[in-house]
């Protein structure tokens, strides 16, 4: 009888077992630095856990996935103060995390691939938009979900060469990223047949975003600013630093549009963004974090979705298998843009369509119709794989 | 030589004139006469198409974004989802105006009816779940929580199963609807949208919008069996986007709608190949036979129509304008 009930514990603990294994653990890992990026404008101050909160929603859809494939996924943030050492942190969060999604700048997130090649652990890059990290600087441990500066320049340029925008007044700020998306810009131009007809600095002489005579003084200066000017079509901006380009607009001397960093910017993601079932991940984001989602929070949502994906369909949380598979010819993944983005594997980018918003509507989608590619129309965005400098491995 | 000409021509004259009269013959014999109802997401319409006349004959005010669009079972209601005011309404054939709506749960936007037309199961976008309405009672009877994003309903010919399709887990969920319990998750390709039984429950075919595949599942393995995919000259892989699925009822030929590459492509249901590709209007969604099967309407949301397909022949015959991004049909007899 003892022996019947034993079998019969034994039994029932053996059946509980096969229905409960212990799911499969996939953690993720989020690196960022800590502060808050400046604005001109106040509605555009980045919340503070712009972009993590991105990676959370992504954790949940893939935990909700991952329910019925025995699969956990876990999130740890990491940020780091201005002195501390990110190779190190990487390192550190590397020991838990087989993914982990970045939100550097550029020269920290080299020092992060480097600290981690060995390990193998793998990057996600949805905060730089440099591209050299993708061309001359490329490494084989770098995903980057985020788009280029060259990419959102030629998703901007063919919107506006298609409008017959084709007269450019080209005003660049004076701090390096500031040249760097103005270097994209006047080569959108030169690929896509517009013409800048004058290039104009915008010096950064320091002082407050913010103070209480507020505009009376802009008022005075951006009309002369940019007075006497040749005959141009839009004013195009460059000014990463937000130190001016969210003055121009109603305010320039000839009436035109501007496009660039204010006016029509271009963007991986606006709360606007209502089409191809992305107000399902709006609202669902919304009711989450009682904010809009920006760009950043969709680049991680993407980065953390991208391993979801992968372990689904290898049904694995090994990190190997996982990022051998995003790498591999048959990753897509869908992400409310209205066609499956794959990756480039001469440099591990995400190709995706860049949206063109004035900051309360979508205006436009790029690629624009009739810019032609015998791969992708995607990859008519950015550097396309014959003027490419990465070399991988 | 001439007579010989003459009488030629009498000849010819009398052909024509006996083709013409059979010509307007067929014409005028109406094939039996069905009635169509569209959902048009953004004009927040349903159109009534009489296919007799291949016309829209009413258009009725719905609520917000009308998408899933189904009759009742003794034909004498239509369901039409409206998410963008959680719920659903209940259109009186006979008035043709909205009389009555459902708890649907938040956000419906494709819905099954059971066998006998008392229970109907909702896919909540918003919510991750499949809400169960007891239609008579008007009362919510349950909710399946379920994968990202549900979309696509379809019940098994024998009741058995519900299949749920989820957009951003790529999965369709089998659940006993006995039960009420998820039984299996199949695993699809990027944002599965719909899915469709064969009348002998033998396949159930979904359709991977982002993926661009259709996968064939063994309703009985419930594994997928094969994976159908569509190559156009010209297009752009990216650009096919297979969505709605038809299928006759003897299980031998399918149509998929391709979304925005504008075709409907025909497929052999039983070899799974594709045998031929219809151009149709722009960004081309759902569909639905008459009950004879001889035609197939397709919604066509950008180009704001309707292509009738002359089924046999494999023919768009008719294109018939309708309200702003036509979203789903539903046709019986009137």
């Amino acid at each position: 009888m003892i022996r019947c009930l034993v079998a019969a514990i034994g039994l029932s603990i053996a059946a509980t077992s096969v229905l409960a294994a212990a799911p499969i653990e996939i953690g993720v890992g989020y690196l960022g630095r800590a502060g808050i990026k400046a604005k001109l404008s106040l509605v555009e101050l980045p919340a503070e856990n712009d972009g993590l909160a991105g990676a959370r929603l992504a954790i949940e859809d893939n935990n909700t996935t991952g329910k019925f494939l025995n699969q956990r996924f876990t999130l740890e943030e990491v940020r780091l103060r201005d002195d501390e050492d990110v190779a190190k942190a990487a390192a550190a969060l590397a020991e838990r995390s087989g993914f982990i999604i970045a939100d550097l700048p550029a020269d920290d997130l080299l020092k992060a691939a480097n600290a981690l090649r060995e390990r193998g652990t793998l990057l996600l890059n949805a905060g730089a938009i440099d591209d050299r990290l993708r061309e001359q600087d490329c490494r084989a441990n770098v995903i980057h979900v985020a788009p280029t500066r060259s990419m959102l320049a030629d998703a901007l340029a063919q919107y506006l060469v298609w409008k017959q925008w084709k007269r450019w007044l080209l005003v660049v700020g004076s701090h390096d990223q500031d040249k760097l998306y103005a270097d994209a810009l006047r080569r959108a131009a030169t690929r896509f047949g517009a013409k800048i007809v004058q290039e104009r600095t915008f010096e950064d002489t320091g002082g407050a975003r913010r103070t209480d005579s507020g505009v009376t003084l802009i008022q005075r200066q951006i009309p002369v600013f940019t007075q006497q000017a040749p005959a141009y079509d839009v004013l195009v901006a460059a000014d990463e630093s937000e130190v001016f380009a969210s003055y121009l607009p109603y305010r320039t001397w000839d009436p035109r549009p501007v496009a660039g960093s204010a006016g029509l910017v271009p963007t991986s993601w606006h709360a606007a963004q209502d089409q191809w079932g992305a107000i399902q991940i709006q609202n669902r984001f919304a009711k989450l974090n009682l904010r809009h989602m920006t760009a950043l929070d969709m680049q991680a949502w993407t980065a953390a979705r991208m391993v979801g994906e992968a372990a689904s369909r290898t049904k694995s949380g090994d990190p190997k298998a996982v990022s051998d598979f995003l790498r591999g010819k048959d990753f897509s993944v869908a992400a409310f843009k209205g066609r499956r983005l794959t990756l480039r594997d001469w440099n591990l980018q995400l190709r995706q369509p860049i949206l063109l918003v004035d900051g309360r509507m979508v205006v436009s989608v790029s690629p624009q119709e009739g810019f032609l590619h015998q791969v992708s129309e995607l990859d008519t965005l950015g550097a396309d794989r014959p003027e490419t400098k990465c070399k991988l491995n | 030589m001439q007579a010989e000409l003459k009488e030629d021509g009498l000849r010819i004259w009398r052909h024509c004139l006996l083709f013409g009269m059979a010509a307007w013959l067929a014409a005028a014999t109406p094939a039996s006469a069905f009635i169509a109802y569209v959902s048009n997401e953004k004009s927040n319409t349903v159109s009534v198409i009489d296919t007799n006349s291949w016309a829209v004959i009413k258009t009725i005010k719905v609520g917000q974004r009308p998408r899933g669009i189904e009759f009742t079972r003794d034909g004498k209601f239509v369901f039409v989802a409206v998410g963008d005011d959680d719920s659903i309404q209940v259109i009186d054939v006979a008035k043709q105006e909205v009389v009555d709506s459902l708890p649907s749960g938040p956000d419906p936007e494709l819905f099954a009816l059971d066998a006998d037309g008392k229970i109907l199961y909702v896919a909540n976008e918003n919510d991750n779940t499949v809400t169960i309405i007891d239609v008579e009672k008007r009362a919510r009877l349950g909710e399946i929580q379920v994968g990202v994003e549900p979309e696509g309903m379809a019940i098994s010919p024998d009741g058995k199963i519900l299949i749920n399709t989820s957009e951003t887990t790529n999965m369709a969920h089998f659940i006993d609807t006995t039960t009420r319990e998820i039984v299996a998750n199949v695993l699809v390709d990027a944002r599965p949208r719909y899915a469709e039984f064969k009348r002998d429950n033998s396949e159930v075919w979904v359709s991977s919008e982002i993926g661009g595949t259709v996968s064939v599942i063994d309703p009985a393995k419930r594994e997928v069996t094969k994976k159908i995919s569509f190559e156009i000259p010209g297009l752009r892989s990216e650009a096919i986007q297979p969505v709605g699925i038809g299928m006759t009822k003897d299980g031998k030929t399918a149509f998929v709608a391709l979304g925005p590459a504008n075709r409907i492509a025909v497929v052999d249901a039983v070899s799974h190949k594709v045998t031929k590709y219809l151009l149709v209007g722009q960004r081309v969604w759902h569909m639905a036979f008459t009950p004879d099967e001889k035609y197939l309407l397709t919604t066509n949301g950008v180009s704001n129509d309707v292509s009738v397909i002359d089924v046999a022949a494999q023919k768009v015959i008719k294109t018939i304008q309708v309200g702003e991004l036509p979203w789903g049909m539903t046709i019986a007899q009137p």
